[in-house]
């Protein structure tokens, strides 16, 4: 129905370039604006972690064990409490912060170079190159991530290192599968013919022509893994086969906790509401770059 | 639509049999698996004997061959650990598993299907609105923890359910939703991106246009096509389940499959963790290939050439 | 003439756009009657909104588009202030319709014999036999061959004329007073839209339905209309008997469009000289192999049987034929998109079909296209300066010479020099068509190809578009214009040559090939071309009559 579209061709000599208006329309996003605001906040308090603790996230006081929080009936020593070996909660929940983000940031990179030139490739040239690549998506695709991650963790040792390139290993199917299908798409539009026809080398068309625009999937992507990954450590570190004691890392405080479930239920819920807030955010932040840089995202 | 389902069949055997190779090579990934097995005081020859005893010491093609067959028989050998065959432990314990993979898959696909369809047909709704909520809390939640917070509100505080165990099925309300919930926002939002564009079509033009009633133009021509990828999505999210397995059965402590694989892994029980890895991946492989056959079927254009 | 009451009466029709158009209304102040056996035609350009007064009265316009005055009447009913259930009811039995896009107006997931059924099955108590049996009289009727075998077949498995047939039989099913027809022969090849608009006009007589009928097609009009409706900007410019419009349009748009038609009969052009051979294909052909199993061998497509001619210097070269005629196969090969399976082709003498893609790239420069969609060819993330370059630097210009041979080139192609620092979006489609032109222009080829590159346009930008061969003719180009609409053909050719599922059936002079057909596929390209009786008046004569 090209004859209802709101504005008729030929009317608006002056319409946005692509980038006004997807900030025109990020500055309107309000999930948009709301997780940037948070994940924001969480980076810049990770990041100032030093700063900001009140405490060595390490230092075991034991005559202050178990602190509740403050507003659990706590004092303001302990804003956030201590845990069972008399550690600050608060200086814990920040330093575990950078372990998330560092996670997250680190394994989705990885994977993300994994995932996008697969990806790429086999949307590009399809045929047999497409046919390898699919098969190793499937492959890939096949393998339980959780178990994998955790064997491998198992028997090389629960190190940062070797948590986060393991999951970087692991996370890049989603690259691949859907910068497959967008490469593929873009490919059949005859932008692309014209620049070949030009005599654009193919590094070239894939720089110039396809990758800016399956850029927006991939950001969307990238927020989707980062977060998974993020989820992921928290899991391996919960099951005892991530990152290791006395790391903070919020996944582990969660599984210190849950020895104190019955009575003392914050132990969990804090670290738990943190972890969730910057999934939330990272989430809310991924489907916001999708929404404003769809050609008809939703207003 | 031979042609199609052969294919398939086809690429899953090849992508079994390269996953077959990676969960052996797993047992090689430590180093020597002798040293492993022999614990941290073992002295040089029990180290050979038990190298001997197991066939460490022929080439790796033979050993992998010989391990290939017996699982195709069935036999993946003893526990290390539990000293019994690999697959009787198994065996018990993934009737557990597959119980709660089905009724998560079941609450997932009756929480998630006609949330997603009524968020579609009233985009920006309340009920759109409450649909995204729960997706966007379902993809941020850590499912272990929301089954901590699972049991500290309905077993500790409210004493209504059983915090662990596979006892009764009350057992397995918690585990369910939690398993479920982790499926729940991609099928929704699938669900809900498949029926506005498919609302949008010309074909659904041409069924309005025709004087259908409403009720039909959406059940009959619109959520019959909308459904078809969701097909694969469920198969798909139903794998990841025996994954996530892993993590739910270890909260609440419910003793299947996934647990099996959280203990044989913290215990280096090789040959059981071997075999979980091959079953879940072949359960994979298996939900792919049913769902491809299914969508053969649902969608024409794939049945008749 | 008696003048039954209408079955269709609009009235003061308004019809509001969303915020951010680019005007408020879609459709303003429009009031159009429909009389029994009648065909009225709106025509009107893209943007109009003829197409908009079509869905308000199904009542199917998109949700952000909304009536916001005056009446539908259809038997006296008014279809705006009626529920939507009884809107629907009336929808399929009292008035029906047909699409523009047969390819995905029907479910794929039905056969097409249920999907006809449904109407039945939703309107009457007829048993299963009798819809069935209904049916496949339907099918007989728009003359689809084997209904039992039709009857059972999926959308996909049917043509595009034949999927169109089974939508007017749809339509048709239960008789209705009012059919609304969008654009419904556009999709369609110029052999399959001449049946259906024979169609149209018998069921119009069988039926004693009144039909209105949407186009942008001014031999179309003048085919099948008994009165039509112009439109511009959601207003009605001119309304009359056919005869009346076409040929003393009154209105000064009504002018602008009918002078914009491409003339039928080809001017005798003087005979151009011999010129030098710019381009020669021998014994050209590409087959495609379908894809195989493990069990049999995938089977070899021919898409274009060996194919030989020769362009000279400066000449016009047109290519037409229908979809699956090879046209676009043959182009794509010749700019090398496609790899050939065998021949010959030589430019300025050098045969390039043997050399590899990196050989072949420096003669890349020589050889340019333009394609069809205008809003496909420009990468919306570049800016229009940026694309402009991208040939003359990959053949080792400066970015710096480049850029201002991109600012001339923009005059040439009478666009603002300064749109080389916009983005794509902000063009038109007969602007980005210009600057497609531009580009292909910029690395200063020996031969420019046009693959339906004015077919997505409106007939006056595509007016206007066309008035760019004067630059051909002083960069002393080589054209080879490829399109499935013979009246532009024969505007714009020296030559031509049609071709048929691949092969060249006849080539020569326009003047020979159209007025004097040899092979019987040209006759019947020809015969089908819809509004032989009408050719575009002489307007220019018009005027000073009316001067005088």
């Amino acid at each position: 129905m090209v004859e209802m579209s709101v504005t008729a061709p030929g009317s608006a000599p002056l319409r946005l370039t692509p980038r006004q208006r997807a900030w025109k329309r990020a500055r309107r996003h309000r999930g948009l604006v709301f997780g940037g605001a948070v994940l924001a906040v969480i980076v810049a308090l990770a990041i100032f972690a030093p700063l900001l603790a009140p405490y060595d996230p390490y230092l075991q006081t034991l005559s202050e064990r178990m602190k509740p929080p403050v507003f659990l009936g706590g004092s303001f020593a302990h804003p956030l409490g201590t845990d069972a070996l008399g550690r600050d909660y608060l200086s814990r929940l920040l330093y575990g912060a950078r372990v998330s983000l560092f996670i997250g940031l680190v394994a989705a990179t990885i994977s993300a170079l994994i995932g996008t030139t697969l990806g790429v490739l086999a949307g590009y040239f399809g045929g047999r190159v497409d046919t390898v690549i699919t098969f190793l998506i499937n492959v890939r695709l096949a393998l339980p991530v959780v178990l994998v991650a955790l064997a491998v963790v198992a028997l090389l040792g629960g190190s940062l290192t070797v948590v986060v390139s393991v999951l970087g290993l692991l996370l890049w199917d989603r690259f691949a599968v859907v910068l497959r299908s967008a490469t593929r798409q873009v490919r059949t539009i005859e932008y692309v013919a014209a620049a070949e026809v030009l005599g654009a080398s193919l590094p070239r068309i894939l720089y110039k022509d396809i990758m800016p625009n399956v850029a927006n999937q991939l950001i969307v992507v990238a927020t989707l893994e980062m977060a998974h990954a993020i989820i992921l450590e928290a899991a391996l570190s919960f099951l005892g086969l991530g990152v290791q004691p006395p790391t903070p890392s919020w996944g582990l405080m969660i599984s210190e906790g849950k020895a104190m479930l019955l009575f003392q239920s914050w132990l969990i819920t804090i670290p738990g509401v943190a972890l969730f807030l910057l999934v939330l955010a990272i989430n809310m932040v991924g489907d916001g770059v999708r929404d404003v840089t769809t050609p008809e995202g939703r207003d | 639509m031979l042609r199609f389902v052969v294919g398939k069949i086809v690429m899953a055997a090849l992508v079994a049999l390269t996953v077959s190779i990676i969960s052996f090579s797993l047992l090689h990934l430590s180093g020597d698996p002798a040293v492993a097995m022999a614990g941290e005081n073992a002295n040089d020859a029990a180290i050979q004997a038990i190298r001997e005893t197991y066939g460490f010491d022929r080439p790796l093609i033979v050993q992998y061959g010989d391990w290939l067959f017996s699982a195709l028989r069935g036999d993946f050998g003893e526990s290390y650990y539990f000293r019994m065959p690999v697959t009787q432990i198994i065996a018990d314990r993934l009737q557990i598993t597959m119980l709660l993979g089905l009724l998560s898959i079941t609450f997932a696909l009756v929480l998630s299907i006609p949330l997603g369809v009524a968020a579609a047909l009233r985009p920006n709704s309340l009920v759109d609105r409450a649909a995204l909520f729960v997706s966007v809390v379902g993809q941020a939640i850590p499912s272990f923890w929301f089954g901590l917070i699972l049991i500290v509100v309905f077993a500790i505080d409210l004493r209504l359910l059983p915090a662990s165990g596979a006892k009764s099925w009350t057992g397995f309300v918690l585990p369910t939703i939690v398993l479920g919930y982790y499926a729940t926002p991609a099928i929704m939002r699938l669900t809900r991106t498949g029926m506005l564009d498919v609302l949008s079509a010309d074909y659904v033009r041409t069924a309005r246009a025709k004087g259908l009633p409403a009720r039909k133009v959406i059940f009959k021509h619109a959520l019959r096509n909308a459904i078809i990828p969701v097909v694969s999505l469920a198969a798909v999210q139903m794998g990841f389940m025996l994954g996530g397995s892993v993590v739910v059965e270890s909260v609440f402590a419910l003793h299947g499959a996934g647990y099996l694989a959280w203990e044989s892994i913290s215990r280096n029980d090789l040959p059981t963790m071997q075999a979980l890895v091959l079953i879940f991946s072949m359960f994979y492989i298996a939900f792919t290939v049913l769902a491809d056959i299914l969508n053969a079927w649902l969608d024409p254009r794939l049945r008749v050439a | 003439m008696l003048d039954p009451s209408p079955i269709l009466s609009i009235r003061d029709l308004s019809v509001a756009l969303p915020e951010g158009g680019d005007r408020p209304h879609a459709v303003t102040g429009l009031s159009i009657d429909v009389r029994p056996r009648e065909i009225v035609c709106i025509v009107g350009e893209s943007g109009s909104g003829k197409s908009v007064t079509a869905f308000a009265t199904m009542g199917l316009l998109p949700k952000a588009l909304r009536p916001t005055g005056g009446e539908i009447r259809v038997d006296g009913r008014d279809l705006l202030s009626i529920s939507a259930k009884d809107h629907a009811a009336m929808r399929g039995r009292t008035l029906a319709m047909v699409f523009q896009e047969p390819m995905s107006a029907l479910n794929p997931c039905y056969t097409v014999g249920e999907q006809i059924e449904e109407v039945f099955a939703a309107h009457t108590a007829m048993s299963r036999a009798e819809r069935r049996q209904r049916t496949l009289a339907l099918m007989e009727e728009v003359k689809l061959p084997d209904p039992q075998r039709i009857h059972r077949s999926y959308p996909h498995q049917l043509s595009g004329g034949q999927r169109q047939r089974i939508v007017i039989a749809i339509a048709l099913a239960l008789d209705p007073r009012l059919l609304i027809a969008d654009e419904p022969t556009t999709a369609l090849d110029v052999t399959t839209q001449a049946q259906i608009l024979a169609l149209f006009r018998q069921l119009r007589e069988k039926h004693d339905a009144g039909i209105l009928f949407v186009t942008h097609d001014f031999d179309v009009v003048a085919e099948i209309a008994d009165r039509v409706v112009v439109m511009q900007k959601g207003r009605i410019v001119e309304e009359g008997s056919v005869d009346a419009v076409l040929n003393r349009p009154e209105h000064p748009y009504t002018r602008h469009l009918i002078s914009a038609v491409p003339r039928r009969h080809p001017q005798a052009r003087d005979t151009a000289p011999a010129t030098p051979v710019a381009l020669r294909v021998e014994g050209l052909e590409k087959s495609f192999q379908t894809p195989g199993t493990m069990f049999r061998p995938g089977t070899p497509i021919r898409a274009l049987a060996p194919a030989s001619f020769s362009v000279g210097e400066n000449e016009t070269l047109g290519i037409v034929g229908e979809s699956g005629s090879g046209k676009s196969t043959l182009v794509r090969w010749l700019v090398r998109l496609i790899e050939p399976s065998a021949g010959k082709v030589e430019i300025g003498g050098v045969d390039v079909a043997g050399l590899d893609r990196r050989a072949f790239r420096p003669y890349r420069k020589d050889i340019q296209i333009i394609f069809q969609d205008p809003y496909g060819s420009l990468n919306p993330r570049r800016t229009v300066g940026d694309q402009l370059i991208e040939g003359p630097v990959n053949f080792g210009v400066s970015p710096k010479a480049a850029m201002e041979r991109a600012r001339e080139l923009m005059r040439i192609v009478r666009m603002d020099e300064d749109a080389v620092e916009r983005y794509p979006v902000q063009f038109s489609g007969g602007q980005r068509q210009r600057i497609c032109i531009a580009r292909a222009l910029a690395v200063e080829p020996k031969i420019l190809i046009a693959d339906e590159a004015v077919s997505a346009l409106d007939v006056s930008v595509q007016k206007e578009v066309l008035k760019l061969n004067d630059v051909k003719t002083r960069l002393g180009l080589t054209l080879l214009f490829i399109t499935h609409d013979l009246r532009v053909a024969g505007e714009v050719c020296d030559n031509v040559m049609v071709m048929e599922k691949g092969e060249i059936v006849e080539t020569g002079s326009v003047v020979e090939v159209f007025g004097h057909p040899r092979h019987p596929y040209t006759r019947s390209l020809l015969d089908a071309m819809p509004g032989k009786g009408w050719d575009v008046p002489d307007l220019g004569a018009i005027a000073e009559q009316e001067l005088s």
